[in-house]
């Protein structure tokens, strides 16, 4: 009989609560913001009066509308389309970027059975079987250590659903937009995942829990943002940002898409199977907000707080929390970045201009490509003549 | 001469000639350098002030709807955002004087309809949009008043050439009110009664108390018929 702990941390379980009811609605929630937050970018105040009843909360009931509004649309499939690839690249689009969420260190590591006392990092490493710290509760659901490889195969797959998507649709202007969609990726993925490879260089690990549990050197607390690796990896940081920005297909990227004019490969999908291509992208924002918060930003770690609580070595001083509230800080800590990073999208959605297709391609294969590798070149020097391995 | 000259202009407006041999040119080719086709610094100006703008109208307090439409009225305007959404159906800006709005029609000083149904409105109007069926009106100086006085709504461009054209002021478009949604297009169709709903009087002075058209108009006529 499995107690309710080990039922908790059981991955299944994890990922009904940390995808479906933790990344879905913020997922929904940011179609709201989104359009808020680009209306007040140009002066105007957005979706607000949504309401039920008396309840408006700035017209955050929007989404609810949005979803209502998209289930009950009529399902439309044209004439000659390919049924059960029209009816495939909707799933192929959405689940990936779900199942890509395995990876994501949600937070620290939870011990249930110490929650209300301070829990001492020296503790643990005398005894980590100890009964304090049986059924530890791992926030992240599947830890592997080629965990952001995991992720670029996984997420890789999601292209097909554009791409199929365009193919399935029986339509021209469909077609070439899965056509562009695919040479997008193509041509963003490689230097996506070189641009990570500096951080790998750094860390020595692919493993996003172990990044954040460590940060970039053993020489630093985890917990201190010079550690973050932001700082040791400023160009990788960039890089991987354009190309996760292109790999969301959304504006200066949009070309696959295109909504305004030039139509791109969901030209044919209506109601709640377009609203899935739209929940992937937006999913997607959080996927990708995600991957920069753990890798570059530290993840679950607020600034100074250690196991045990607060404490900046150089001063000598400390402030003891129980285990519980280290946790939850730190659990919001890795909300606030993820939320923070998304907003960053969206004001970099609604600034930029779209890119001409030979403007992407040459930013893609003439700038960030070399870059990442120079990066890679650079980041191997430096390790090698001041690391000495 | 000329043609010379004219080919000098547009050379200089081109690319920078390098040399010129015969009808050969060579130009400079500029290239981007790679900072212009990075768009960083571009982006981060942009990012700049987009920035700027969200983070000024998330943090400071809205306009009110009424120092925005009164103009020059003393507002403190820089510790108040830029947001310039008029909330609808709760703030409504008070629209200029010579707004066109729904048409009327306006009413003689007995209350009487001031429409003489001369059919000039029908005439000029460029939509086709205004049905007019005249009657003859019991009054002893004026030898019609409008049946049936229809205007669809729907059709109407209110380019307002009604109110231009009408010679007594019987129809205006001052009311101030945009035409209403309406479920059936039947009931965009305003008729007259609900254009006289609207109606006031008119304060212009509709001709004077004359002889009874219709004994001149038997006077003038040896058949005595005086609808011919
Ligand atoms: S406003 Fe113009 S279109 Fe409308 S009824 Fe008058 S003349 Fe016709
Ligand atoms: S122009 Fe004036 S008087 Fe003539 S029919 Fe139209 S509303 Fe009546």
């Amino acid at each position: 009989m499995p107690s309710i702990w080990q039922i908790l941390d059981f991955p299944a379980v994890k990922w009904l609560f940390l995808v479906l009811a933790l990344v879905m609605p913020l997922a929904s929630l940011l179609t709201w913001a989104e359009r808020r937050q680009s209306a007040m970018m140009q002066d105007r105040l957005g979706p607000n009066r949504a309401n039920i009843g008396p309840i408006k909360l700035k017209g955050i009931l929007h989404f609810v509308a949005d979803a209502l509004k998209m289930i009950f649309k009529e399902d439309f499939i044209p004439a000659n389309v390919h049924k059960g690839l029209f009816a495939l690249a909707p799933v192929l689009a959405l689940a990936p970027v779900l199942i890509a969420f395995a990876i994501i260190p949600f937070g620290p590591t939870i011990y249930p059975h110490h929650a209300l006392t301070v829990l001492h990092p020296g503790e643990l490493a005398i005894d980590p079987n100890a009964p304090a710290f049986a059924d530890a509760i791992r926030l992240q659901i599947f830890s592997v250590d080629y965990g952001l490889i995991f992720y670029f195969a996984v997420l890789t797959l999601a292209n097909y659903g554009g791409t199929i998507a365009g193919w399935a649709s029986y339509n021209k202007w469909a077609l070439l937009g899965g056509l562009r969609s695919s040479s997008q990726m193509m041509s963003y993925e490689v230097a996506m995942g070189l641009s990570l490879m500096g951080a790998f260089l750094v860390t020595g690990t692919l493993e996003p829990g172990a990044i954040v549990e460590h940060g970039a050197s053993a020489s630093l607390p985890a917990a201190n943002p010079f550690n973050w690796l932001w700082l040791w990896q400023p160009v990788g940081l960039v890089l991987f940002f354009t190309a996760a920005i292109a790999e969301t297909k959304r504006a200066p990227f949009d070309i696959p898409e295109g909504e305004p004019e030039i139509i791109g490969y969901f030209v044919e999908y209506s109601g709640i199977r377009w609203g899935m291509f739209f929940l992937a992208e937006f999913i997607e924002i959080v996927f990708i907000s995600a991957v920069i918060a753990s890798v570059f930003f530290g993840g679950w770690q607020v600034p100074f707080l250690d196991a045990d609580g607060f404490r900046i070595s150089s001063l000598g001083w400390a402030l003891y929390l129980p285990h519980i509230v280290v946790v939850l800080l730190q659990f919001g800590a890795f909300g606030l970045k993820v939320v923070l990073l998304c907003m960053f999208q969206l004001l970099i959605r609604w600034t930029l201009p779209r890119f001409r297709a030979d403007q992407l391609m040459n930013l893609g294969w003439k700038l960030l490509l070399p870059l990442s590798l120079a990066n890679i070149m650079v980041t191997a020097l430096i390790k090698l003549i001041f690391m000495g391995s | 001469m000329s043609a010379a000259h004219h080919e000098e202009e547009t050379v200089t407006e081109g690319p920078k000639v390098l040399a010129t041999r015969g009808r050969v040119r060579t130009v400079q080719v500029v290239r981007p350098n790679p900072h212009d086709t990075s768009f960083l610094a571009a982006t981060a100006t942009g990012l700049g002030i987009t920035l700027k703008h969200f983070a000024r109208n998330l943090f400071l307090p809205l306009r009110s709807a009424k120092s925005r439409a009164k103009a020059g009225a003393p507002v403190d305007e820089s510790w108040k955002n830029e947001i310039e959404t008029v909330q609808y159906p709760d703030e409504k800006v008070t629209y200029p004087e010579r707004f066109r709005g729904l048409h009327r029609l306006t009413l003689r000083e007995d209350g009487a309809v001031r429409c003489v149904a001369c059919m000039c409105c029908p005439t000029v109007c460029p939509a086709h949009c205004i049905t007019i069926v005249p009657e003859e009106s019991n009054s002893k100086s004026i030898e019609k008043r409008p049946a049936i006085f229809e205007i669809d709504e729907l059709r109407c461009v209110v380019c307002g050439l009604c109110v231009e054209a009408c010679p007594c002021d019987a129809i205006r478009m001052d009311t101030g009110v945009h035409a209403h949604p309406v479920e059936d297009r039947a009931d965009a169709i305003e008729n007259r009664e609900s254009l006289l709903g609207r109606g006031v009087r008119s304060i212009a002075h509709q001709g004077g108390e004359g002889p009874d058209w219709r004994a001149t108009a038997a006077e003038k006529s040896p058949s005595g018929d005086v609808n011919r």
